[in-house]
């Protein structure tokens, strides 16, 4: 398939379906492959099913058909972080304490949980403000303090479900240009819901765009410019063009909902 | 980040506002009734005036103190086991959905029933008189931490309980680390509700036992001195029947707030808000 894909798959969806118990099919026959160490943006309108679908990859809902599978072995929890849409932060608990917490559920002793939780928030570049309390913190580094969180554990995958939708755009691109540095620094795999078609075409290497009601990927699309891509990629022909092919392909979807 | 509000001890414009408003209000209204009381000259026995009040409670502290005592004695440790059963209970609530739905209306007939009309009978179940205030006083403080506590422990973020599932934690894990934070400020707030209920519970159960009991807690002060006619010192211990319930609510809140300054809205100063 594409170039993400040229590594094993990380994870694998056969035929996968999740019908709610109020009866509405929220998603229908999913087929994908997660390239290990890849960028993947699931965009599509909202109720297309790409929330659920991110779900059902962290484990969170089951498949009410099909299998989602792990070639490279058993789907451990601690292989897996996830960022919401919100930063979904404990606002009793210090920047500090919120990235900690996994590894100590995991039962990681404190002292040595905080160590590592401080220099993931080193590595966010949110030195400094270990001691301070999530309403204490702007929008953008409360993202921040929860992709840190995701990413403490030393994931192989990282999902994230629209995490950036409701920041400004001047903190959006920073935390865009960010993700991408982490991402090329430790090569873990990410699954990234967008309904941004911009956003999608800035990140990715491969877009699976999906249509809605029922939920389904109707396209995929490889985006070809190397990283690292910086502010002049985001003013270039070549992406004006991916995302006019992407923005296409959309509308191809959303006709497709309504035919 | 992390500084204080200046609000401390009235600093601001606001805070001194806060503090001397009410404070102005309540000499006016001093002065009004001792004024009137002089002008008409009114006979203590039909109404004293703040003065003679004022003397009266000095006169008398020695018994008025040691009734305090008593009715202090009962309203904290009744507080204390509404707030631990309240707790407890409400933890057992959020484990299992069938004992909350099997328990709670009795929690509700237990407040719903006015504590004056079962005070009689439990007076008269249990032998020791102590132990029927502090059961009186008990009942009442009881249901606001319960309820208060039980909505809290359900009022968990969904996203964050995902994330606890995520991370396969145990089920005392997301207790422990989630549910009870989550908690928290609304059992302060059923704790500050509970702290006025429970002095006024132990006070309607010293009413009801009357004069009759062993203990002599404030109630009991206010009905003796009824009977003899001192007026001035059933108003004294009025008087400090309102003040230990101020006193009560206020150390409740200070509480609250020292709790819940660093992270919850309910306790910032509003130049803090974001």
């Amino acid at each position: 398939m594409d170039q993400g894909d040229s590594a094993r798959a990380l994870v694998t969806l056969a035929g996968v379906a999740k019908r709610y118990a109020t009866g509405t099919l929220a998603l229908r026959d999913v087929s994908l492959a997660i390239g290990e160490g890849g960028f993947l943006a699931l965009l599509g309108p909202s109720g297309c099913g790409k929330s659920t679908l991110l779900r059902m990859i962290a484990g969170l809902v089951a498949p009410s058909q099909g299998d989602i599978s792990w070639p490279g072995g058993a789907a451990a929890s601690r292989d897996i972080g996830f960022v919401f849409q919100e930063p979904t932060l404990m606002p009793w608990a210090t920047a500090l304490a919120n990235v900690a917490l996994p590894l100590e559920l995991a039962g990681m002793p404190r002292r040595e949980a905080e160590a590592r939780a401080a220099a993931m928030l080193a590595r966010v570049e949110l030195k400094g403000f270990e001691k301070a309390y999530p309403r204490a913190l702007s929008g953008g580094m409360r993202m921040r303090v929860s992709i840190a969180r995701a990413l403490v554990t030393r994931p192989r995958l990282l999902l994230m479900d629209e995490p950036f939708a409701a920041l400004d755009e001047i903190t959006r691109f920073r935390l865009n240009n960010d993700l991408l540095d982490l991402w090329q620094e430790e090569r873990f795999t990410v699954v990234f819901v967008t309904h941004s078609v911009f956003e999608s075409v800035y990140l990715a290497q491969r877009i699976a765009v999906m249509a809605a009601r029922p939920g389904r990927i109707t396209a995929e699309l490889p985006i070809g410019a190397p990283y690292p891509r910086g502010e002049v990629f985001r003013t270039s022909a070549a992406y004006a063009a991916q995302c006019r092919e992407v923005s296409l392909a959309l509308e191809a979807a959303m006709a497709a909902r309504a035919a | 980040m992390m500084e204080e509000a200046p609000t401390r001890l009235g600093l601001t414009v606001e805070g001194w506002t806060r503090l001397l408003a009410p404070l102005l209000i309540g000499v006016a209204v001093l002065g009004l009734w001792e004024g009137i009381v002089r002008w008409k000259g009114i006979p203590p026995y039909v109404l004293p005036g703040p003065v003679l009040i004022a003397e009266t409670l000095v006169k008398d502290w020695g018994p008025l103190s040691a009734s305090l005592l008593v009715t202090l004695k009962v309203t904290a440790l009744a507080l204390l086991i509404a707030a631990t059963l309240g707790l407890a209970l409400a933890v057992l609530f959020a484990q299992s959905r069938v004992v909350e739905l099997s328990l709670f209306p009795y929690a509700v007939i237990l407040q719903v029933t006015p504590i004056v009309a079962i005070a009689p009978l439990i007076i008269i179940w249990v032998d020791d008189i102590t132990l029927s205030l502090l059961i009186c006083a008990w009942i009442v403080a009881f249901f606001p931490i319960l309820s208060n506590t039980t909505v809290g422990l359900n009022s968990t973020d969904h996203n964050l309980l995902d994330l606890f599932r995520l991370y396969r934690a145990s089920r005392w894990q997301v207790l422990w680390r989630l549910r009870l934070p989550t908690a928290m400020p609304f059992f302060l707030a059923g704790l500050r509700i509970s702290g006025g209920l429970a002095l006024i519970g132990a006070i309607v159960a010293e009413f009801v036992a009357g004069t009759g009991g062993s203990a002599s807690g404030l109630a009991y002060r206010i009905l003796e001195a009824g009977f003899q006619l001192q007026i001035p010192r059933m108003f004294a211990a009025l008087v400090l029947v309102s003040a230990t319930g101020i006193a009560i609510f206020l150390a409740l809140s200070l509480a609250s707030h020292l709790l819940l300054r660093r992270w919850h809205e309910s306790a910032m100063g509003r130049g803090e808000r974001r």
